[in-house]
């Protein structure tokens, strides 16, 4: 019997506005409006700023460990894709996208702080806290999705992770469990080439990131990642597909992380400069700059204005964030359970009242707090 | 009961390096043994264990990984079914719990299972507990959850020499070996004796001898209880302080026989006390030995609640010297 092809698939790139500033008009129809990329561009100026600025809080020991964002602010985009119901669940280097969602910038760095009211998101706000595991919050994502479904509210989930997440088992069985259900659900990789120290090509032998969802039955599509048309244009695809009959999606974002994984990584020990120097040119901020800026949309008297506005709006954040008193021994027993049990209200007693309270200021903290520095 | 091993050619280092001088040791010793994980290789460990032993041994006995636990955990499995003898580094303890399945349920059993067939000589080795503000996910403790298993042993050292020591046994042994490691005391120096150089497991040690309480601990918390009885000396309080240095197996031999001289114990256990090691402890003494207790067991453990992130909750959270001191006053009435 002759054989015949069982499956056949090809994955598509999306670019619409490519590093030399070729733009191209018939694929971004529809897509981000002029006012809208303007309006982008000053956000992905604040956040840029944002992320110097938490930078600078770590090493001047003002925050924990921090991870940049720096150079893959064009997730920004898939904000403007959704509605404010649909909801986000992110891992840790997608804060553009969050804020634009309606995430106040102070809880990123109350967050990073130390403080998990970081993490008591407002209401209202469709956002869930960062998840720091590696690929566990995709399972979560497809279960919110699941729920939009279940509930009728037409609502969809987005989820983000890293390219190095896709080695997890708990992406393969976020897509499987999203795609058999129908949980209107979308899969944003960003790809950024590296997982801490280890480049894609040891994390992966496929060729695409993209592909890895055809397995489980989802629309597949790589996007270039430093492009906010491009990453426009193929999320409201994907979130539309998804509103609609709640078709999967897995989008690849093709990016770089242009900082350092985490504060506490130093990625010049194992990353060639010439790489670094590559993709510097294909900044997402400085291409939609340019490419606005040729339009006539944008010039040296926004740049500056925007930038003032950044360092002013960010200086007001950080403010707020280290304005806020110290968390109390009692959150961590109130929010062990959603009701108190009585061993537990022994012991958040016992921690006000005992001689060895460790209440902020006593000498009992200062000693164990010195054991710990 | 054995005192702490007598070595005679030591030197200063740190507790990182006597970690890999266990490893390269056996490494050079036995080419069936290899060290997988994340970041193992080109970044010499996330926290600098492996530090050099790519360049010394190569890409196929000092392996990268994807982030993938249970996937590495898995391989290391089947790897050991077949011979060799894998060790496998979680970057943290917390991060093997995706890796469930094939390390509390596949490693430890699958020796009864196939009646003596397949042993699986793993290593798993990696940083426990808080680190220092780690958050919740980040910190976890998992002695008393996985020491619940049948089948494996596991091995939490306090000092450098221990490490060493204790980590070479590890490698050397049959079964799945559980190695508890932590960040907070990667840095701390101590003396190591050269070249070949094994702790047993399932003997405590004598850190300290007393006679008016027993004090029993594990791991990083140890060395609070040696600030402790410092404490407790100048105010004319002794103990005795034993380092289990293994809780599976248990040492409790050596607490029976203290209790028996001290009448009161305290168990000093970073770990939640909800079914803790701290609580298996005292059931076993309370089983062994109730009525030479002269006052009711006490556990000092963290309190019982997600580990806090910010740095002031951490530090209440967590066993200390002040507690230790507290809890050996008040079974003394002084």
């Amino acid at each position: 019997m002759p054989k015949r092809v069982a499956y056949t698939a090809k994955i598509e790139f999306i670019q619409i506005l490519d590093e030399n500033g070729r733009f191209d008009a018939a694929l971004a129809e529809g897509g981000l409006a002029d006012e809208q990329a303007v309006a982008l561009l000053e956000h992905l100026i604040l956040c840029r700023h944002y992320d110097e600025i938490a930078f600078k809080l770590q090493r001047s020991g003002r925050m924990g460990t921090y991870p940049q964002n720096k150079g893959q602010e064009a997730i920004a985009a898939t904000a403007l894709a959704v509605t404010r119901d649909d909801w986000m669940v992110p891992c840790y280097r997608e804060n553009p996208a969050l804020f634009l969602h309606g995430l106040p910038m102070e809880h990123i760095l109350l967050h990073w702080m130390g403080d998990e009211r970081g993490n008591q998101i407002p209401e209202g706000v469709n956002v869930m806290p960062i998840s720091i595991p590696i690929g566990t919050h995709m399972l979560h994502a497809a279960g919110i999705a699941w729920a939009q479904r279940l509930r009728q509210t037409g609502n969809v989930a987005l989820t983000y992770f890293g390219d190095g997440a896709t080695s997890e088992g708990d992406f393969h069985e976020a897509m499987n469990f999203a795609t058999v259900m129908r949980a209107p659900c979308v899969f944003l990789c960003q790809n950024n080439q590296w997982a801490i120290s280890v480049p894609r090509e040891k994390q992966m032998a496929s060729e695409t990131v993209a592909q890895k969802g055809l397995a489980y039955g989802a629309e597949c599509v790589q996007v270039d990642g430093n492009d906010v048309y491009a990453v426009y244009h193929a999320t409201k695809a994907a979130v539309d597909r998804a509103r609609a009959d709640g078709t999967v999606t897995l989008i690849e974002c093709l990016t770089y992380r242009l900082g350092d994984h985490t504060t506490a990584d130093d990625a010049r020990r194992y990353r060639d400069p010439k790489e670094l120097e590559a993709w510097t040119k294909r900044d997402p901020i400085l291409r939609l700059r340019t490419h606005l800026t040729a339009k006539g949309l944008w010039d040296d008297a926004k740049e500056a204005a925007a930038q003032d506005a950044a360092k002013e709006r960010v200086a007001r954040v950080v403010k707020n964030a280290e304005g806020i008193a110290k968390p109390s021994t009692d959150d961590i027993f109130d929010y062990t359970f959603a009701t108190l049990p009585d061993g537990l209200r022994a012991q958040k007693e016992s921690m006000r009242t005992h001689s060895l309270a460790l209440e902020p200021g006593q000498e009992t903290l200062r000693r164990a707090e010195a054991q710990h520095a | 009961m054995p005192a702490t091993a007598a070595a005679t050619d030591t030197r200063t280092i740190t507790f990182r390096e006597a970690l890999r001088e266990a490893m390269v040791g056996e490494m050079r010793r036995d080419e069936r043994v290899f060290l997988i994980g994340e970041e193992v290789a080109q970044y010499n460990g996330a926290y600098k264990v492996s530090q050099g032993m790519l360049d010394e041994f190569g890409p196929k006995r000092i392996i990268d990984t994807p982030i993938s636990e249970s996937g590495f955990s898995g391989l290391a499995l089947g790897a050991a079914m077949c011979g060799l003898r894998p060790i496998v580094e979680f970057m943290s303890w917390s991060f093997s719990l995706v890796a469930a399945d094939q390390i509390l349920n596949n490693a430890p059993k699958m020796l009864y299972m196939s009646g003596g067939q397949w042993g699986a000589p793993v290593v798993f080795r990696g940083n426990d507990g808080a680190g220092g503000q780690l958050g919740s996910t980040h910190s976890w403790c998992v002695e008393a959850l996985y020491s619940n298993v049948p089948g494996l042993k596991m091995a939490i050292p306090s000092n450098p020499a221990d490490a060493k020591g204790l980590l070479t046994t590890a490698i050397r042994d049959d079964d799945p070996v559980f190695f508890l490691e932590s960040e907070r005391m990667l840095s701390d120096t101590g003396p190591v004796p050269e070249g070949d150089y094994t702790v047993p497991f399932g003997a405590a040690a004598l850190r300290r001898e007393g006679t008016d309480c027993t004090l029993v601990s594990f791991g990083r918390p140890v060395n609070f209880c040696l600030e402790a009885c410092d404490a407790l000396e100048a105010d004319g309080i002794t103990c005795d302080l034993l380092d289990m240095r293994t809780i599976r197996p248990l040492d409790a031999e050596s607490i029976v026989e203290s209790l028996k001289k001290t009448n009161r114990i305290v168990v000093v256990d970073q770990s939640w006390p909800f079914a803790s090691i701290a609580s298996e402890v005292i059931a076993q003494v309370c089983e062994r030995a109730f009525d030479w207790l002269d006052a009711a067991p006490r556990r000092v453990n963290t309190d019982d609640v997600p580990t806090p992130y910010a740095k002031n909750l951490e530090a209440a959270y967590l066993p200390n010297a002040d507690k230790i001191v507290a809890a050996v006053r008040s079974l003394l009435g002084r």
